[in-house]
């Protein structure tokens, strides 16, 4: 919650990150509440394929006659769902990798931070996507042996795999800071009156690192986002007819001819996907210059 | 120097052997059929086919037999593109991958430098503020809605680039556009970034207390420091122009690696997967090593461990 207000404290005082929280907030609005008002289902085919944006299609309509403006709020939701929770994903591993590895130091210190650095250096795109379609299937057997039928099990494997491999960043910068923190004296005071070790890290440590949580928080959710769409247009992200982002800038993609072009269909989802990421880079930007300015690249 | 890069390079063997074994096992216990994904296959024609690509036996025994092909340099035949080995498809499809993605590299590097010296150097002008909401637009539009934007105007409205292909140099121009903007937008921060930070050192001011031009000053003394974390992020560069090109390739129907990857993943055919997984890594972690050194070479103060 401190963490939230710091967020707030920030932003707020910079007119520009006000106006970049409120799209945020516009588009998550209208991607959960406003979908209900368009009239129409993500999934509803019709015959009216291909229309041009009129006052029946605000957004006109793909190749199937479905309403694209309901399919790319729709696909708002998937993609922003998807990016939250993996963002979350990783920032449990990144925070507690790092925390651990700079608070114990030495040897152990030295091996995990080897082992970020072999992370780094390989696809880890490539291994999400052998990941993801291989395990599919096992897990959709899984899922449906406990009941869980209303989430497809991609989705679930996209968030975990996600947030599996984009927590190394975030792991490196708060193992940086908690070298620094454990050196200074109120650490050193509350080990010397006998305090566990885990008390120290949870809270002692854990508070004086909020502002760089937030800022690498909001730069994950963006990466997330992004790595999500890129799998889904290779069609190995979330399975049809759900369609994230991705899906949709890839079925215009492929739409693409010299006879008749369906600009539409690019310009909607693909459009609101880049403004999104960009108020996400440029709050995260906003917030590093306030929060860290060591980090400031 | 040549020790550590020797122990470097035995390190890297653990990390593909896990990675390799990881994929195997991985595509090989999912379940579905490499051979066909429609068509039933008589079970005793399966148990032929299974014999002849390896792939009878429990799942440890395959293993096995694959390990000691990779081994060997053999990377098995692909169950997908049938009567192919992967070591041919590899051999035909990655030169063209190489060749986009080194290409987008260089021109990320060039764009990059230069647009971020630029701008470091107007720090706080307007020039500077203009090129830097741009680079951050480059961040934020993914390649692969920039692309069909890029083929929409320079290709079917202009019509002075093909729209897609491989072979000929104007059909590289696009693809290494769209898949080097990203990159050459994030070295733009990030050479902006640290240009702004040596210029406030004091040996910058020394060598303009000599009397050194201000060209002198930017390129000889201030720019081979600022350089540094450049080096650094070439690294995670390299793996996102890898990664990239997947996208590219199939958006610009060119014949490299990528939509061979994609597709033997989602129709398990563990030879082709391990395969391309394997080039990918042993790529990476070459390239990292070959950063670190440039790195020590330019800074004798790290350690190369």
């Amino acid at each position: 919650m401190k963490t939230l207000g710091l967020f707030f404290q920030v932003v707020r005082r910079d007119p520009f990150l006000v106006a970049c929280a409120l799209f945020l907030v516009g588009v998550t609005t209208l991607a959960f509440v406003g979908v209900h008002f368009t009239g129409y289902t993500y999934d509803q085919i019709s015959n009216d394929s291909l229309l041009q944006p009129s006052g029946a299609h605000w957004c006109g309509t793909d190749i199937n006659g479905r309403d694209l403006l309901t399919r790319t709020l729709s696909g708002a939701q998937i993609s922003l769902v998807v990016a939250a929770l993996g963002a979350l994903v990783s920032l449990t591993i990144g925070v507690s990798y790092g925390m651990i590895s700079g608070y114990v130091g030495g040897r152990v210190d030295n091996v995990m931070m080897r082992v970020v650095e072999i992370i780094y250096s390989l696809p880890t795109l490539v291994l999400v996507i052998v990941l993801v379609t291989s395990l599919d299937q096992t897990v959709s057997n899984l899922m449906r042996s406990v009941g869980l039928t209303q989430i497809p099990p991609r989705l679930v494997l996209i968030v975990l795999f996600l947030g599996l491999t984009e927590w190394l960043t975030m792991a490196r910068i708060i193992r940086g800071q908690v070298l620094v923190l454990k050196e200074q004296a109120f650490v050193q005071a509350s080990l010397a009156l006998g305090q566990s070790h885990w008390n120290i890290l949870w809270r002692h440590l854990l508070p004086n690192l909020g502002g760089i949580i937030v800022v690498y928080l909001t730069l994950t959710i963006p990466a997330i986002m992004l790595d999500e769409s890129f799998m889904s247009f290779l069609g190995v992200g979330v399975p049809s007819p759900l369609a994230s982002w991705g899906t949709l800038i890839s079925e215009a993609a492929t739409s693409i001819n010299p006879i008749r072009v369906y600009w539409w269909m690019l310009l909607f989802p693909g459009g609101l996907m880049a403004l999104t990421l960009l108020a996400l880079n440029f709050l995260g930007d906003g917030l590093r210059d306030v929060l860290d300015p060591r980090g400031r690249s | 120097m040549s020790a550590i890069i020797f122990r470097r390079l035995l390190q890297a063997i653990p990390v593909l052997f896990i990675v390799v074994t990881l994929t195997f096992l991985l595509v090989r216990s999912a379940p579905g059929n490499p051979f066909s994904t429609e068509k039933k296959i008589p079970p005793e024609i399966m148990e032929e086919l299974e014999k002849q690509y390896d792939l009878h036996g429990t799942i440890w025994h395959q293993y096995g037999q694959y390990m000691a092909k990779v081994a060997r340099g053999n990377l098995g035949i692909s169950t997908q593109y049938r009567n192919r080995t992967v070591n041919e498809i590899i051999a035909q499809t990655l030169p063209v991958s190489m060749t986009l993605g080194s290409l987008a590299f260089c021109m990320a590097m060039a764009i990059g430098i230069t647009v971020g010296g630029w701008a470091a150097v107007r720090h706080n002008q307007a020039g500077d503020r203009m090129l830097m909401i741009l680079a951050l637009l480059g961040i934020s539009v993914p390649s692969f809605v920039l692309a069909p934007i890029m083929v929409l105007i320079f290709a079917i409205w202009l019509q002075v680039l093909p729209v897609a292909g491989w072979g000929s140099p104007d059909q590289i121009i696009l693809p290494a556009i769209c898949l080097s903007i990203p990159f050459a937008a994030a070295i733009a921060r990030l050479t902006r970034g640290s240009l702004l930070e040596v210029l406030k050192l004091d040996f910058v001011r020394t060598a303009r207390a000599k009397g050194l031009s201000e060209d002198a000053v930017l390129f000889r003394h201030a720019l081979k420091v600022a350089i540094l974390p450049i080096i650094g992020f070439s690294g995670p560069a390299a793996a996102g122009i890898l990664t990239g090109s997947i996208v590219i390739e199939t958006l610009f129907d060119i014949p490299g690696i990528g939509p061979f990857f994609v597709n033997s993943a989602e129709n398990a055919d563990p030879f082709m997967t391990s395969g391309v997984v394997l080039v990918f890594s042993s790529f990476l972690i070459l390239f990292n090593l070959v950063a670190d050194i440039l790195y020590y070479v330019v800074d004798r103060r790290v350690k190369l461990e």
